[in-house]
């Protein structure tokens, strides 16, 4: 019968590779990042991708929550940080074990309170606080990168969408959530670093994460998961939870009258980005070496959102092309023209959304794809994919 | 005495919008197997009256039970698990998926969200979606995007979304708006084939329409039940006449 399920290895290909335009796009992604980059540029400007591109965790999340869902959360940085915060606690624990183990018992060679993090000596703690013990076991903060976020996305979704609070008021809410938690983070000095945030992390598991050699398997690592978070996601928006998704965004009170309870298919995808964005958060510490508030506030949160946008709302791949293509500009821009930087920033996000409401992906789509297809004369069978749109 | 059984009782049922009572003690009995059909000029209260059934508004009084099981005081999606089921004045259905996607949404399997996840398009699910679109007069169009289909085609569409849960209480908002004659005959068909063990309370206009498929006819007017009775007994109604059918 037509529709139904194939055998398992064509499912496995249709569902979680996406088919022939799936698997040829994320074929391409998957050359630029692991072949051609590594090859073409330096092991500065590689570990720069890393970091950029342990922001497009955040908006791939964002295709599912946002472009799917219809979901738009300014806040998304709460949960990127909160992962990112995790993973520096366990890498500050263990470079402060380090600087006792050189410093021996000797209190004034360590300079601080022995075997806890600098900054809490700074502040006059010097016993570590009780919910900083769980960072000395590395099994522990991994499972705590991903379970902090969720809860605190289960709390936000059960909150706000059983009392039915969507769309723009959402938005706000989540904004004002993650200036809240910069402020946490910025004021309760002793346990988080404050401003300055958790800085001089050294090594993970006694593996140094600051040699060049090091940072470049740290990029591949990045580069695994994305890949692994973009076959997750497009698995996901296969099932039939991704055919809901769409439905809840298009047209919300018929799927609650088809019997679904629409706050607990949203709280679920929201959960499912913020993971997706903690495990970016967590990345991002590895790939650059520390973490700080000021990467977790309301403007970073925007730039997601922007990255989501420009790449294509509903691209998991155009996600990465999107953080890649705006992250680079900014970097560019904002050395070149300083002053003019926000304006052009505004309005590239002005112009996608009101001429390219799907992105580079639905450029691509439009204009790139078709001469391809002519060129190689098959192109029936991708046009017919490319129609139906894959994510 | 026998207690007489019905399936949907409303009882004194009242709701009122900032002291404007849209629905005003009204009350009524559908019987199990029966097409009930409610009329009344506009503002009468007959969308809000299906509103109040399906749990989109909370009444302000009254109570509402369907087969013993108190609606009033259950949440939208529970009244539909519960058999109840409703289709909107404008065809709410999902722009961007298939007509076969559209009805997979709406099958019962994978209601919560971890159901969804794991849901399995198996052989009964498949041959319950062919079976609804031909009743539906659309399993030639499995693939087309909903966004796509005719005005009347997204009608049938999203009866035959209805029909994927085997609901047993429909609830229709004029389903035979906006189409054509000849859909009208077969719009008229699907009902009355498809109301068979079931009940339904539809909402209509069409007078033709409505002496097809009604077997009884409840008429409000202003919030409040005017008549009640088969079509030949309310169309002689003078009050009837009156209020609404002489204009």
């Amino acid at each position: 019968m037509q529709h139904l399920q194939g055998s398992f290895v064509n499912t496995l290909y249709r569902n979680v590779l996406g088919g022939p335009t799936g698997a040829i796009g994320l074929g391409l992604l998957a050359l630029l990042l692991l072949v051609f980059l590594p090859l073409t540029i330096d092991s500065f400007r590689l570990n720069l991708m890393g970091k950029y591109l342990s922001l497009s965790f955040v908006a791939i999340g964002l295709v599912m929550c946002w472009g799917y869902g219809g979901i738009m959360s300014l806040g998304q940085g709460l949960f990127w940080g909160l992962g990112g915060y995790c993973m520096a606690a366990f890498l500050k624990l263990e470079a402060a074990a380090s600087i006792a183990g050189e410093a021996g018992s000797d209190q004034n060679k360590a300079l601080t309170t022995v075997g806890i993090p600098d900054f809490m000596d700074w502040n006059q703690i010097t016993v570590l606080p009780w919910f900083w013990e769980p960072f000395h076991s590395f099994p522990l903060t991994l499972l705590l990168i991903f379970a902090v976020p969720t809860i605190i996305a289960y709390i936000i979704g059960v909150a706000m969408f059983k009392r039915r609070v969507g769309g723009v008021y959402f938005a706000i809410i989540t904004q004002a959530l993650c200036w809240t938690m910069e402020i946490l983070f910025v004021t309760r000095q002793g346990w988080t670093g404050g401003i300055n945030g958790i800085t001089d992390l050294r090594t993970l598991l006694g593996w140094d994460i600051r040699t060049p050699e090091n940072q470049t398997i740290i990029y591949f690592v990045t580069c695994f998961l994305i890949i692994g978070c973009i076959l997750f996601g497009r698995w996901l928006l296969n099932t039939k939870f991704g055919r809901i998704l769409l439905a809840v965004r298009d047209m919300e009170d018929r799927v609650r009258f088809s019997g679904y309870d629409v706050a607990n298919i949203k709280t679920m995808v929201f959960c499912i980005a913020a993971a997706m964005s903690a495990l970016g958060g967590a990345m991002f510490v590895l790939n650059v070496g520390f973490m700080s508030p000021k990467l977790i506030t309301i403007e970073p949160s925007i730039y997601m959102v922007i990255f989501c946008a420009v790449g294509g709302r509903m691209s998991l791949i155009g996600a990465v092309y999107g953080t890649l293509a705006v992250s680079f500009g900014r970097t560019f821009f904002s050395e070149q023209f300083p002053a003019l930087w926000f304006f052009l920033m505004g309005s590239i996000f002005l112009l996608v959304t009101m001429v390219f409401p799907d992105g580079l992906a639905g450029a691509v789509r439009r204009w790139i794809w078709p001469p391809i297809e002519r060129l190689f004369g098959k192109g029936r069978a991708i046009s017919a994919a490319v129609k139906e749109g894959q994510p | 005495m026998i207690y007489p059984h019905y399936a949907l009782e409303v009882e004194e049922l009242t709701v009122s919008f900032d002291g404007f009572k849209a629905v005003n003690g009204v009350t009524l009995y559908v019987e199990k197997d029966e097409l009930r059909v409610v009329i009344g000029p506009n503002g009468a209260g007959k969308t809000t009256l299906l509103d109040l059934i399906c749990g989109r508004t909370k009444p302000t009084g009254g109570k509402i039970t369907f087969l013993d099981k108190v609606l009033t005081d259950m949440q939208e999606q529970e009244i539909v698990r519960s058999g109840v089921v409703r289709k909107f004045q404008t065809p709410s259905i999902y722009p961007k998926l298939s007509v076969f996607e559209n009805l997979e949404v709406s099958h019962p399997k994978g209601r919560t969200a971890f159901g969804a996840i794991f849901f399995r398009r198996t052989s009964d699910v498949v041959d319950k979606i062919h079976a609804v679109a031909k009743e539906i007069y659309l399993d030639g169009l499995l693939d087309m995007e909903g966004e796509k289909l005719s005005h009347g085609q997204k009608q049938w569409l999203e009866i035959g979304m209805l029909l994927m849960a085997d609901p047993q209480l429909l609830l229709l908002d004029e389903p035979v708006a906006g189409m054509s004659v000849r859909e009208r005959e077969q719009t008229a068909d699907l009902l009355r084939r498809i109301c068979k063990g079931r009940s339904a309370v539809v909402i209509e206009h069409d007078m033709k329409f409505v002496r097809k498929i009604a077997d009884k006819v409840t008429v409000l007017h202003q919030g409040k039940l005017l008549a009640e009775g088969p079509m030949d007994k309310i169309e002689s109604d003078p009050r009837v006449i009156e209020v609404y059918l002489g204009h």
